[in-house]
């Protein structure tokens, strides 16, 4: 297997491994207003994820764990607290910004897949590649790389319907990949999959994991979760727990 | 760079509106329609202005027209007067010609109603004699022989010129030339046969009815100045001096300013306002005028129809939008920009006018002949409208593509991805 996660013009960038945390939180809190009611989303969480790290948020239904991964992934804006991600404070960006973080440094794979129906796999997977701005020629070569990592180097012509739910998520894993994340996000990855696929899919974010990425993913699934090295748990917006490599 | 993901995009727009080709075909049928009238529509102004100034042009936009006619007070009265008197004079001519210095020369104009006869045929005859001049002022087509000139007035000769329509009343052809016709029982040597000019509203010309030309002096020597009229079984007479004076102005800078001095003087002379005035030149800014407003009408029509072209666009973009939230929310988690996200719906806005302006742009033309082909209005299509079109056509994509665009790139990402 290639190891393909850097792109040539990342690799002097990888190769002298930072040190310190991929991710810092302070007293994060989210806050949503409903009509009169405020819901504390997130109620102050404070949190330290270091590089190459592979976590699992697990927790109740409703205690915040997509709200968190949102911010993570820089879809959304603490209401308070201090949100670093590789050194940066993202936490008062604006939407341009916050989009440019997005595509330079975040990967996302979604539980519903979330690929792009009329596009091909091919083309799925160099849609960050296009807003990169890469040269077409060049974006071709790097997804069918990411394909054939991915284990789908015959399908790249296939639409998403053409696949199977787990060929799919592999597609969308490719695609998170395409813009050589410093984190990959993954909420409920394996919600709409069968036991095998799903196995197959942590089979994947942990060979990832093995080459270097940062990845944190949202479960219900205890066993999805024992995948990972760290497993944190969340209750009514805040840290609960958190076991495991820290 | 910019160029190449600017194509990039255009491809991806076609690529998307191919997936619905039925939807995006009708869609696009409203700029189509909209596009492919305005340009019809401005056709049909186009021509009918053209044919409107060429027809007022031919009357001389130097000239300025003076007719006798009846003073309304004869009319009313009710006394039946044993003859009427009225109209301009052989003066008038001659003080028009001498008093004003934009003046170039008049043709005074005299119509005589005859009786002709060409062998054994015998018709009456309307005819006209004038000076030679005339046929220089209101230039006709030649169709054999000549017309009259200056030795003609200067000699009193019996020289005829026909014109077809006279000719044809008497059954003669351009072999004619050269044969003698009677008019009144005066023998009259046919020199000439001449097309005759149809009228344009408004302005009479004063050959549109006429059979035929005869030198000024030799109707004034032959057949004086009282014409017998019958109408319903009774005979009215008339003393007209002069039917018309056409007057052939230096410029046309000077042709309104003559014609109001010319009024101004008429009018001290004939108080009963026995004679009328007609400006080609005003006609013909009247018409531009007119044809400017009708112009402005049409396109106005024409351009509803692309308002609402265009809603149509918005209407399906919009729709576009709330069926694709779920492709914005995971462009936009990707990391593409809100701008990137208006660009690209605005694209296929802006692709789907385009190409229904392209369509429309050729079918305008097909439908400015249809028309023709129809309804006889004469159209041309001018290059402005065809312009206009693309570029209205354009601007309905952004304008109309603008909003579903905006709408979608400020889609919350989280929201848009969580959408159905
Ligand atoms: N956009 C929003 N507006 C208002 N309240 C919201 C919004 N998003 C989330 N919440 C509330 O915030 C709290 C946390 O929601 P969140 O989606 O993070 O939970 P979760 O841990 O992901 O739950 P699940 O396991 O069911 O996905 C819930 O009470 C939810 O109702
Ligand atoms: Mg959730």
């Amino acid at each position: 297997m290639t190891r393909l996660l850097n792109p040539p013009e990342a690799e002097p960038a990888t190769s002298q491994p930072a040190p310190g945390a991929a991710i810092e939180l302070d007293d994060v809190r989210k806050v949503y207003l409903m009509g009169n009611e405020r819901v504390n989303a997130l109620a102050g969480v404070t949190l330290r994820i270091p590089r190459a790290g592979y976590w699992a948020i697990m927790g109740p239904s409703g205690s915040g764990k997509s709200t968190m991964l949102n911010l993570l992934g820089c879809l959304d804006r603490p209401t308070s607290g201090r949100y670093l991600l590789a050194g940066q404070d993202v936490s008062r960006l604006d939407d341009d910004q916050l989009s440019g973080i997005r595509l330079q440094k975040l990967g996302f794979v979604f539980q519903s897949f979330n690929l792009i129906a009329q596009l091909s796999v091919q083309e799925n997977i160099e849609l960050p590649l296009q807003y990169l701005g890469w040269e077409p020629g060049r974006a071709k070569d790097r997804a069918a790389e990411l394909a054939s990592l991915v284990g789908l180097a015959d399908r790249l012509n296939h639409r998403p319907r053409e696949l199977s739910g787990g060929q799919q998520q592999r597609v969308a894993i490719a695609r998170s990949l395409a813009n050589d994340p410093e984190v990959i996000l993954a909420d409920e990855p394996t919600g709409n999959l069968d036991s095998v696929t799903s196995r197959q899919i942590m089979e994947l974010l942990t060979r990832l994991h093995g080459e270097g990425k940062t990845i944190i993913l949202v479960t219900h699934e205890r066993d999805i979760a024992a995948y990972s090295r760290t497993q944190l748990h969340m209750k009514d917006g805040l840290v609960d727990s958190i076991e495991g490599e820290q | 760079m910019y160029t190449g993901r600017l194509i990039r995009n255009i491809r991806m727009g076609i690529k998307t509106l191919l997936l619905h080709k039925l939807r995006s075909a009708l869609t696009m049928l409203g700029v189509v329609f909209g596009v492919g009238s305005v340009i019809a529509m401005l056709s049909v102004g186009e021509g009918a202005s053209q044919q409107a100034l060429e027809q007022i042009r031919k009357l001389g936009s130097t000239n300025i027209l003076i007719h006798s006619t009846r003073p309304t007070d004869e009319q009313t009265d009710g006394q039946r007067r044993r003859i009427s008197i009225f109209g301009l004079h052989y003066d008038d001519d001659l003080r028009i010609r001498e008093s004003f210095p934009d003046v170039l020369r008049t043709v005074p104009v005299k119509q005589i109603p005859m009786e002709g006869r060409l062998g054994s045929r015998s018709l009456d005859l309307r005819i006209v004699a004038t000076t030679s001049d005339w046929f220089d002022l209101v230039p006709r087509r030649i169709i054999a022989g000549r017309t009259l000139n200056a030795s003609d007035d200067d000699q009193r000769r019996n020289v005829v010129v026909l014109t077809e329509h006279g000719a044809r009343r008497l059954l003669a052809t351009a072999s004619t030339v050269g044969e003698t016709i009677r008019l009144g029982g005066n023998a009259f040597r046919v020199v000439g046969i001449i097309r005759n000019e149809e009228a344009v509203g408004g302005a009479q010309i004063p050959d549109s009815r006429i059979d035929a030309y005869i030198p000024l002096e030799v109707g004034k020597e032959r057949f004086g100045d009282i014409i017998l009229r019958r109408s319903a079984g009774q005979t009215e007479r008339e003393l007209v001096e002069l039917h018309s004076i056409i007057v052939e102005v230096r410029s046309v800078d000077a042709v309104e300013r003559t014609a109001e001095a010319i009024e101004r003087m008429l009018s001290t002379w004939h108080p009963r306002g026995d004679y009328e005035m007609n400006v080609p030149l005003a006609l013909l800014r009247q018409a531009e005028e007119q044809q400017r407003i009708w112009n402005w009408t049409l396109g106005s029509v024409a351009g509803i129809s692309l308002l609402v072209g265009g809603i149509g666009i918005m209407n399906i973009m919009l729709a576009s939008v709330t069926e694709r939230t779920r492709e914005i929310g995971i462009r936009r988690a990707i990391g593409a920009r809100k701008r990137q996200i208006v660009a690209q719906f605005l694209i296929e806005t802006v692709v789907l006018a385009a190409l229904g302006g392209l369509i429309g742009i050729l079918l305008g033309p097909l439908l400015a002949v249809v028309i023709r082909e129809f309804s006889g209005i004469p159209t041309i299509v001018p290059a402005y409208a065809v312009i206009l079109s693309v570029g209205i056509s354009m601007v309905v994509g952004i304008v109309f593509g603008l909003y579903p665009a905006a709408r979608a790139a400020n889609l919350d990402p989280i929201q848009a991805l969580r959408h159905e």
